[in-house]
């Protein structure tokens, strides 16, 4: 119960200005890595997913739990905190999970010719997070970027797709680094 | 086209503090508090929040001191508040058949179950100026009577326990919310309503009145009209369960039309459906007015090509505040536009006199 | 839900509501003194998009949004108490909540008569009030004529 109720933010006008300011930040540059703060979600969730959830998701934003995230503790943590409706993943606006439990990526939505947004956002859980890896080119990176992916061909198959495709918000600890639709991944 | 220009900052900040000068007006009267204007100016409070569609009295009445009682500039204050909000959710849909009427009347039925009920209605007052309200003094307590405690139901279901009027069955749909996606057509009846409730109150009644004119003639009654509160019920997840968090008042229009029938409808009556924030009757007719010419094709009447069917004029041109912006925009600097208007109308006349000049 | 049949959270549901429904000022002047408590969620002012239905029974439709404020708090005792009330009164939000986590503790019976009973009774005389000056304007009609054309 306690788990549910605490771990929001204390100031939430302040801190998620804070955070939305980090996140629109993160996917404006690409592979930048950024650290956040003020969630403390219930475990195994990151603080940075945890920001994520707080900032970007309400009642009008379906949410999609894969895998681990799919637990008691956090499904009444999002019902107390952000109110978000859950729901499978192809109605998902938002989706959270371990890179393995979100596949396969390609059932969720990548929005229509006529309004690309109405696609999915997604949350992936990652154990490290560096930049290093593979080569991100493409809006909001100067030269390149490096990244340190689960794997690139869900990327690049996603990047074919443009202006449709999902977006992801990489999580790990604190840091979070964001991958928009429109960058390029290749191999390092 | 734009240009970014720099310059002006002083004269705008003069520019602000004159309208704050003029805001309040000569100082030597007593400056007007938002609670005056929250219980004194009570309608124009009610269309600030119905067309801000933000219910709030307490906002749209400093809205309105804010806008020096420009309805429109109050609106837009209240729109733009109103983005900045977190929102938690929706509610349960009102129940207004278990609302505390103040006012409810039929211009169908006389006798009904509940009664006519007047309340505070401007109807029967002789539109002659009151000049005892210059001066200043305490109005004569309202009277009262035992209240009979009898449920007020709705009169359609009169019609509706007859089969002579098109059902409305309940349904849980999810309701659409144009303020989160953007408008596409056609529009579904629960999208056409929403955009109707937070619609400029002068273009309803225009649509409307063209209506009665013969502009997508529907032949309404007012079924019923009623003003009142209603609980406001809201699922709060942390509880599991619903609780009324509050009342707002409402102004509720059930219209009854002529229907001469369809292939899959029996002649009956049909209706049409106004809901407005606050006491605001000439708001909730014309909605409902309205709405019912919108369902032209929904009920297999013909396209007469008149404004109130078209839904896409409807629709598109109903809301003040994008209609203001637009219009109001035109009077921001376009100088490069003009330069170049005005560098093609010289190149025009240039060769109108080049061409008269080869012909003579 | 389910657990609304159950005659504790009906209970629950009415003291929630008329804590929610007081006038901000009489709360306070009925509960002037609150216990220690943590803030589990501060007072935060939003909205709720208030809901219709098409011809009052039919499908439901978004009327427009109205501003709330709500909060949960937690007793030093680990009382839990939720509060959503109507308006941006983050004191009321935060004193209703307060008042449902007592609702829960040994001083329930206390609440219940010093400060849900007036607010109850003030509530309902504002009600009936109204409903008499309706009353008062409702229309007795009497026939003066009733026959045919000859």
């Amino acid at each position: 119960m306690n788990a549910i109720l605490t771990g929001g933010f204390a100031d939430p006008s302040t801190q998620s200005a804070h955070a939305f300011r980090a996140l629109l930040e993160a996917m404006a540059r690409p592979g930048r890595i950024f650290t956040v703060a003020g969630a403390q979600p219930p475990a195994p969730i990151s603080v940075a997913a945890g920001v994520a959830l707080l900032t970007l998701t309400d009642s009008t934003t379906p949410l999609h739990l894969a895998g681990d995230a799919d637990c008691e503790a956090l499904r009444g943590w999002i019902g107390f905190h952000t109110g978000a409706p859950l729901v499978p993943a192809e109605q998902a606006q938002f989706a959270l999970g371990g890179w393995e439990a979100l596949q396969p990526v390609t059932r969720f939505r990548t929005g229509e010719p006529s309004y690309p947004d109405r696609s999915a956002t997604l949350i992936v859980e990652l154990d490290r997070l560096e930049p290093e890896g593979a080569r991100l080119t493409g809006p909001g990176i100067q030269t390149e970027a490096r990244l340190s992916l689960p794997e690139t061909a869900a990327f690049r198959a996603n990047r074919a797709l443009f202006p449709l495709g999902f977006d992801c918000i990489l999580t790990c600890g604190a840091r979070l680094a964001a991958l928009p639709r429109s960058t390029t991944v290749e191999d390092a | 086209m734009y240009v970014a220009v720099k310059g002006g900052e002083r004269a705008i900040d003069a520019a602000h503090a004159w309208l704050a000068e003029e805001r309040r007006g000569d100082p030597s009267v007593p400056e007007l508090t938002v609670a005056q204007i929250r219980e004194q100016m009570a309608l124009a409070v009610n269309r600030v929040m119905a067309e801000g569609s933000l219910y709030d009295p307490d906002l749209a009445a400093l809205a309105i001191k804010q806008a020096r009682g420009d309805l429109i500039e109050a609106v837009f204050l209240i729109r733009a508040y109103r983005t900045t909000l977190p929102r938690f959710g929706a509610s349960r849909p009102v129940d207004t058949a278990a609302m505390a009427v103040d006012r409810r009347v039929s211009a169908t039925f006389k006798d009904l179950p509940g009664g006519q009920v007047l309340g505070p209605t401007f109807d029967y007052t002789h539109r002659l100026l009151d000049f005892a309200l210059a001066a200043e003094g305490t109005p004569q307590p309202a009277p009262m009577a035992p209240a009979p405690d009898e449920p007020v139901p709705h009169v359609t279901g009169l019609l509706d326990r007859d089969g002579l009027i098109e059902q409305q069955p309940a349904d849980d749909t999810p309701a659409p919310d144009l303020t989160r996606q953007p408008l596409e057509l056609p529009a579904s009846r629960a999208l056409r309503l929403q955009a109707l409730a937070r619609a400029d109150e002068g273009f309803t009644l225009s649509l409307a009145y063209s209506t009665q004119r013969g502009y997508g003639r529907t032949h309404a009654f007012v079924g019923e009209l009623r003003i009142g509160r209603v609980a406001v019920e809201v699922e709060l997840p942390e509880l599991g369960f619903a609780v009324e968090i509050g009342e707002v008042e409402l102004t509720e229009c059930d219209t009854v039309n002529q229907f001469k029938g369809s292939k899959s409808e029996p002649p009956q009556f049909t209706r049409g459906y106004g809901l407005v924030m606050g006491q605001s009757e000439r708001k909730a007719i014309s909605m409902s007015l309205v709405d019912r010419a919108l369902r032209w094709q929904e009920l297999g009447e013909d396209f007469t090509g008149a404004p109130a069917q078209d839904e896409e004029f409807v629709l598109s041109h109903c809301d003040n505040i994008q209609a203001t912006g637009f219009l109001e925009h035109i009077k921001l600097p376009h100088y490069v536009d003009f330069q170049a208007e005005l560098e093609l109308v010289r190149r025009m006349r240039r060769e109108a006199v080049q061409m008269q000049e080869a012909a003579e | 839900m389910s657990q609304s049949s159950q005659p504790e959270t009906t209970a629950r549901r009415e003291w929630i509501s008329a804590l929610a429904k007081a006038p901000p000022g009489r709360l306070a002047a009925l509960l002037p003194d609150l216990p220690a408590h943590e803030m589990l969620r501060a007072p935060e002012i939003g909205t709720v998009m208030v809901q219709g239905r098409i011809g009052g029974t039919g499908v439901p439709f978004n009327l427009g949004e109205m501003t709330v404020t709500r909060c949960s708090v937690r007793l030093s005792e680990g009382a839990v108490g939720h509060a959503c009330v109507q308006g941006r009164d983050k004191a009321h939000a935060a004193r209703a909540a307060v008042a449902d986590a007592l609702m829960q503790t040994g001083a329930a019976p206390q609440i219940a008569t010093q400060v849900l009973a007036p607010l109850r009774a003030a509530a309902a005389r504002a009600r009936a009030t109204r409903a008499a000056k309706a009353a008062a304007t409702r229309v007795e009609f009497f026939t003066m004529l009733r026959g045919e054309d000859a």
